[in-house]
């Protein structure tokens, strides 16, 4: 049996079950971000621009349809330091596109990326990766030549916010 | 320390299209993080992405501290006449660095 002298329990708590706390602990955030997104879904509306200051001044008043943008990104991020993205057209003509702008809706610099096409362009394909500083709405906005503005509003919820530091 | 590595497929059918890969070596320092003793980090990332294709500019980016350390970029050209491409691209503290990759087109 035991044969040393007895601890406070307070003193055994701390002992033998920190481990199965911590793994306690580490079960119960895995539910909590397990949860976030389906959460997150139900308020997101992707037909809707989020409030982006740098988006309203590119737009400068003009209007937006919601299709023909692809934006491929992953719903949950581990790591917003580096999260990989893919952006398309749908159905666009070679010499039909003009730029694909990326905004976020948190990240200290909105304007993440802006891609400008050329007559060479056989696709307005770009595959690339980004940092996200937090959970957050991303919009890709391509500008065709002919003044029409496509857009594809996502949500990513980021487990590891990027530049933690300065914020 | 400007460094990259680029992807282009061998060969190259006329008026085809092919994907170009590119993975620049750069910090992409943001700004937003501090040293070992608390001083800020400077900014220094790639401002201005250009790849040009015998010698017409073929795609330019406008880059910020929301690409990832080593930024990728892959994207699509139409192939023209073998020649090379040439990809030039200019950070915060001025640097710039410069790769070049042989493009080779067959009828």
């Amino acid at each position: 049996m035991n044969t040393r002298e007895p601890v406070s329990p307070q003193r055994r708590l701390s002992a033998a079950g920190a481990r199965r706390r911590a793994l306690l602990a580490g079960a119960g955030a895995l539910a909590a971000t397990q949860g976030l997104p389906a959460l997150a879904q139900s308020q997101f509306n992707a037909n809707e621009l989020p409030p982006i200051p740098a988006l309203n001044e590119y737009l400068a008043g003009r209007r937006v349809q919601f299709n023909r943008m692809q934006l491929e990104i992953p719903r949950v991020a581990d790591n917003g330091n580096s999260v990989p993205v893919k952006l398309g057209v749908l159905g666009a003509a070679p010499g039909s596109v003009q730029s694909i702008h990326l905004f976020s809706e948190v990240n200290p610099v909105p304007r993440m990326a802006v891609f400008h096409f050329s007559p060479l362009a056989a696709r307005y394909d770009i595959e690339s990766r980004v940092r996200l500083a937090g959970t957050q709405r991303i919009v890709a906005l391509a500008t065709l030549t002919d003044g029409t503005l496509c857009v594809k509003v996502a949500e990513v919820v980021v487990s590891i916010a990027a530049c933690l530091d300065g914020n | 320390m400007a460094d990259a590595r680029v992807q282009v497929p061998a060969q190259i059918k006329r008026g085809a299209p092919f994907e170009v890969k590119i993975a620049i070596r750069h910090a992409m320092e943001t700004g937003y993080r501090v040293d070992d003793v608390g001083k800020p980090i400077k900014r220094n990332v790639i401002r201005e992405f250009v790849c040009k294709y015998n010698g017409a500019e073929a795609l330019r980016v406008d880059m910020s501290s929301g690409f990832a350390a080593n930024p990728l970029l892959q994207f699509w050209l139409t192939a023209g006449d073998s020649g090379e491409l040439v990809f030039e691209w200019l950070d915060d503290s001025g640097a710039r660095g410069t790769e070049r990759a042989a493009i080779n087109v067959t009828a």
